[in-house]
Formats: structure tokens, sequence, C-alpha cells
């Protein structure tokens, strides 16, 4: 196909998000962070839901979030996302809430606050990046590094014995009453990418319902973090990652 | 019509809240202040007001729903006691780093650490000095009767939003505790959307056509330009300073030395006024009611008058430093106090201004 083929209108497959500013993202390239925004906005966008939709950004890689999503935002303390959303729906109850969190954010200093949104039941979308690896402050081990997995804190590699175990926040969240769907994707592959777009809108639209939380998971990439290329990292990520943490639904509601 | 009741300080604190219009309260349990959750839960007001009431799982989450609320543009309040307080200090710096405004509430135990749940006015230094990281005021109010409990409520709030900054009511065991008449004010409707939208046009209340998108954030990674937000902050504060110093001065325009005191001891100070009136003493008393902003110009004038000035505390000495500062070595100044729980009664403050003041 030519370029002029392929920019009409009926073969365009793809086009640039409204919902996004254009500020130049700070993610790494090859990063997902990138891709989930993008994701996150098209779907507010196709809902039409911009001057009802209030996100809260995380501490963490995500934390200018609000710098390239053109809806309110609010900046939380590392971990309290959830904290901030639950008043934010409370007080708004015609609004739509998400918070958009890493796995340090949500797993480790902020899982108090996690498990108690959860468990209450608020209505609120929780998107979670889980890239297994602290981005932001240089490759740490995160909760969700897995073992053997290498990290500046963990330079032999992660030992159960020594570091504990890996959490699985997403099964654990999965047990609570208050979470109504709970699901796990990527944003690696196009097909992905537009699976986790439905996840997303579907949690949109569940959690608008009244349903409680609606918690999706994208097992994501951390290039920088786990010092590989792109095109390794998710490879890397396909192979050791999602047998760990294995990609598809874990609780939907019922019909 | 507004009403009469006796009631406990910390309901007087809830009732208050409900009255003014408050869109939501977050706390979570600890002695001497349960009752201000008690009471609002008891009270049902989301189904009177529509303001929402909420245990959280913990003082972590209880303030940064305070904070995620309080960006939406609504008048938010926490309460706690000191060692939830010190656990609310990372939610407080970040409200105080993104301008808002809220209401936070300490009904002071004694410390450090678990200490004792009896009275203490130990978190002064927490609550005028900071607590959490970084260059940040609290505008802190002093409550020295149940009626001050009540009113403060609202001050706390007007001043918070007039100033887009936290404000705190800084009370303690004995005041939290205690019942006293109060008159409570008539309660005020909660500000509608469209009053939010024009009272807080920053207000995260979802971006419109008409507008850009509001984000509240702490955050700025330039040096520059956060070297330029703190030095506004730093403005907005000498402005609260010049506008909204509130004190009392009980027996002043004779005295010859000065009982300084805040809070409860400041109600005990003055029984010790009239003991020591009647043997011939003449002193008189300050009271701050604003302990940050601090009365330090009213107490510099005084010291050109007194001989001498005591400060009462329930800590180790706390206040007396500001007051130090405040007198610029122009008068002695003295400390009294008792820790632990125990509050100084009359008789032994009259004694320490004899021996350490009038005598020494
Ligand atoms: C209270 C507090 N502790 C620690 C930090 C430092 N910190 C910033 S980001 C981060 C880890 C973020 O990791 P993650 O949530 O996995 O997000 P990622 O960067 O991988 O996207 C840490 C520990 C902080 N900002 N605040
Ligand atoms: S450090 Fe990792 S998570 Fe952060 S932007 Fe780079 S690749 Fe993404």
């Amino acid at each position: 196909m030519t370029k002029e083929q392929i920019i009409k209108p009926e073969n365009l497959v793809y086009k640039r998000t409204k919902l996004l500013t254009d500020k130049v993202m700070h993610y790494c390239p090859g990063c997902g962070h990138g891709t989930a925004h993008r994701m996150v906005m098209e779907v507010v966008d196709e809902m039409g839901i911009q001057a009802e939709t209030i996100g809260v950004a995380p501490v963490g890689c995500s934390v200018f979030a609000y710098d390239y999503m053109n809806i309110d935002m609010q900046e939380a303390a590392h971990g309290r996302a959830p904290a901030l959303a639950t008043a934010i729906k409370r007080l708004m109850p015609e609004k739509y809430v998400f918070t958009y969190q890493g796995d340090g954010d949500l797993a480790a200093i902020g899982t108090a606050e996690t498990i108690h949104a959860c468990n209450r039941g608020e209505n609120i979308v929780i998107i979670f990046i889980n890239n297994g690896i602290y981005g932001m402050t240089g490759g740490q081990m995160a909760p969700t590094t897995l073992p053997g997995m290498k990290a500046s804190t963990c330079p032999y590699g992660r030992d159960p014995k020594i570091m504990g175990n890996p959490l699985k926040i997403t099964e654990l969240v999965a047990t609570l009453p208050g979470t109504c769907f709970v699901t796990r994707h990527s944003v690696h592959t196009p097909a992905n990418v537009r699976k986790t777009k439905r996840a997303i809108r579907k949690g949109f639209e569940l959690s608008y319902a009244k349903k409680g939380v609606s918690f999706i998971e994208i097992v994501s990439n951390c290039n920088s973090g786990w010092k590989m290329t792109p095109v390794q990292a998710n490879k890397w990520m396909e192979e050791n990652m999602f047998p760990f943490y294995p990609l598809g639904d874990i609780k939907v509601p019922a019909e | 019509m507004k009403e009469l009741r006796l009631m406990k300080g910390n309901d007087a604190i809830a009732e208050a809240a409900i009255r003014c219009g408050a869109d939501g309260y977050f706390g979570y349990p600890i002695t001497p202040q349960s009752e201000v959750l008690e009471y609002l839960m008891a009270q049902k007001p989301y189904e009177t007001t529509g303001m929402v009431v909420l245990q959280a799982e913990s003082e972590v989450a209880a303030i940064n729903m305070v904070y995620g609320g309080a960006s939406c543009g609504k008048k938010c309040m926490t309460s706690s006691s000191s060692p939830g307080i010190s656990l609310k200090q990372e939610g407080i710096s970040y409200i105080a780093g993104a301008e808002l405004p809220c209401l936070i509430v300490n009904v002071v135990r004694g410390g450090p650490g678990l200490g004792t749940i009896q009275p203490s006015q130990g978190d002064y230094f927490q609550a005028t000095k900071g607590g959490g990281h970084g260059d940040y005021r609290l505008i802190v109010l002093a409550p020295a009767s149940v009626q001050e409990m009540s009113d403060f409520v609202s001050l706390g709030f007007e001043l918070a939003f007039k100033y887009r900054n936290p404000a705190m009511i800084l009370s303690d065991g004995v005041i939290g505790q205690m019942m006293e008449k109060v008159e409570l004010q008539e309660t005020k409707p909660r500000w509608t959307k469209e009053e939010i939208v024009k009272i807080s046009p920053w207000a995260t209340t979802g971006k419109t056509s008409d507008r850009e998108r509001n984000i509240i954030t702490s955050l700025d990674l330039d040096p520059s330009r956060q070297e330029k937000h703190v030095m506004k902050l730093d403005r907005k504060y000498k402005e609260i300073e010049a506008n909204e110093v509130r004190f009392e001065k009980i027996n002043c325009d004779d005295a010859e030395y000065l009982f300084v005191a805040f809070g409860s001891s400041a109600r005990i100070c003055q029984k010790s006024m009239d003991i020591a009136r009647e043997k011939g003493i003449k002193v008189g008393l300050l009271r701050p009611i604003t302990l940050w902003p601090f009365p330090s110009k009213p107490l510099f004038e005084l010291a050109g008058q007194v001989k001498g000035m005591l400060t009462v505390e329930m800590n180790l000495g706390q206040m007396v430093e500001d007051v130090r500062l405040a007198v610029d070595g122009k008068v002695r100044v003295e400390h009294y106090g008792r820790v632990g729980g125990i509050i100084p009664t009359p008789d032994e403050i009259v004694e320490v201004l004899e021996t350490k003041i009038i005598g020494g």
C-alpha cells in the first residue's frame, strides 16, 4: 500500500488519542507505561466521560501521568492513591474515578490502602502496572520481583529464603468481596493492547454501575531496570513473567 | 436559632462539623478523641446533610482521604491524637505542599511513643514547627473551652479556605473529655457543585470544555520552579502572620508579672491568677489562641511592662522557646510544666511564680 492509500479513513486502524496532551512522554523507549496511558485515555474518550473522570497518579515512573492525560488529576503520596480515590468517589459519586499505580506503589508501601479500598468495595477502577521492579528509583527489588530475578537490591537474584516471596496481590484482591472484576493483561502486542482496552472499559462501566472495585493488572516491562533492549524485555516477560502472572480474567461478575 | 447544649469537647467538634456544612470526615479511633467518629456515626449526617463519614483503615489512609476530598474543593476533616497525628504527618505535608484547605484536629495525649492516654501539650513543636517534611506551616488554633472546640471548627475551615492551607485545632485530653455548656451555630447547608467551582476553581471537579485540566500536586522536579513554589508558600505564611494572630489578654493592664499559657493550661492559670492577686501579686495572663501565627508582638510589648514571664505548659518547655524569641531578651522568661499526663494545680503554679520569677 502507498502512504496515500494508508491514510484514507477506511484504512485507518490507529490514530492519535485525543485525550493525551502534546507533552512528550518521559518514559524509556519500549516501556509499557505509555501504551497503558493511551489505553486509559482512549476508553475515557470513547465513553465521552472526560468531564466526569478524575484520575489519581502514583509515585513511580508514572508520577507524571497527569502531564499526559487531559483530565482532572491528583497526585497521591507513594501508595496512597486508593485512599484518595475512596474519598473522591464518595464525595462525588457521579464521577468515574481511577488510580494508576506501579507494583511498588500498590503492592509494597500501599498494600493496606489497596486491600482496604478493595475490601470496602469502593466504586473505583485500579490500573496496576506490574513490571516486577522499581523503575523510577533505579531498579530495586519490588514485591513482585520473581525468584532469581536480579535487581539493584538483589544483585544476585531474588532469593525467597532471604528476601521473601513475590506477592500475587491481584489474586489476593480477587478473594475480597469488594472487588467485582479482577483481570490481568499486557500491552506488548497489538492483540493484547486491544484486550487490555476492552478490560479497562469494562472496569469503568462496572465500577460506575456501583459493582465495586475493578482491578486491572497490566504485566509490563522495564527495559531499563531489567537491563534489556525493548525486544529482549518483551520476550523475557513472555517467558518468565507470564508463567508466574498468567494473563486472563481472575474474577468476573456474574451475568 | 442558636442552641445551648451541655456537651463533651469531642462531641462539640463533631456537631460543629455537621452544622458548618462539612462534606467529609475521615478518621481512625484513638483515645482520647474517638468520640468524634462515634458521635458522627451515631448522628448519621449522611442522611441529613449528605456529609460522608468513614472509618479508615489507618490514620495514614484517613489523612489521604482528606487529601483526595480536599482536592475536589470539599470541606474535609480528620481528627486524631498524638501517635495518630504522627502518622498523618506525611499527608499533612502533601496537603500543605499542594495548597489545599482542610481541618485536622489533634486531641493531644502524653508521649513520646505510645505514652499515655492522659492529656498533654507535648505536640506543640510538632504542630507549630512542622512535623512533616519540608518548609510549611499549619494554622494552629488552641481552644481553651468546649465552646471554642465548637467555634474553631468553622473558623478553622474559614481560614483554611481563605489561605488554601491546612488548619489544625490543637486541643488536649482535658478539653476533649470535659463537659461544658456550648452554644451551637445554626446549621449551614453544604456548598453546591456550582458554589465549589466558584469558590475553588482549582478543584478537580472534572475537566469541562471551558477550562484547562486541573492538576493537584506537590511535585516539581525543576529546582527553580520548586524554589518559586516554596517562596510563594512563604509569602502566604507572611500574610497569615500579618492578619490572623489571635490571643486573649486577661488582667494585663496593671500586670507586673505575666503567665503565658494556651488551652487547658490557660484555664488553670486563670485560677492561679486569682489566687496570686488575692495575695497582692499583680499577675496577668496572655493566652495565645493561634499558636501559629504566634502572638509575638503583644508579648514583646508586654515585655517592656512586666518584670518576668512564666509559661505554663503540659510539656517540658516548648512554647517557652517562642515566648523567648518574641521578647528578644527584654525580660526573663521561665517555664513550668508537668508531663506524663499530670495536670499542674493552680497552687503549684503560684508557688513557682513566687520562687522562680518573683524571688528568683
Ligand atoms: C514515602 C516514599 N518512599 C519512597 C519513595 C521513593 N520511590 C519513588 S518511586 C518508588 C518505586 C516505584 O516503583 P513502582 O511503583 O513499581 O513504579 P515504577 O517506577 O516501576 O513504574 C520509590 C520507592 C517515595 N517517593 N516516597
Ligand atoms: S525505568 Fe522502567 S518503568 Fe520507568 S520508564 Fe523506564 S522502562 Fe519504564
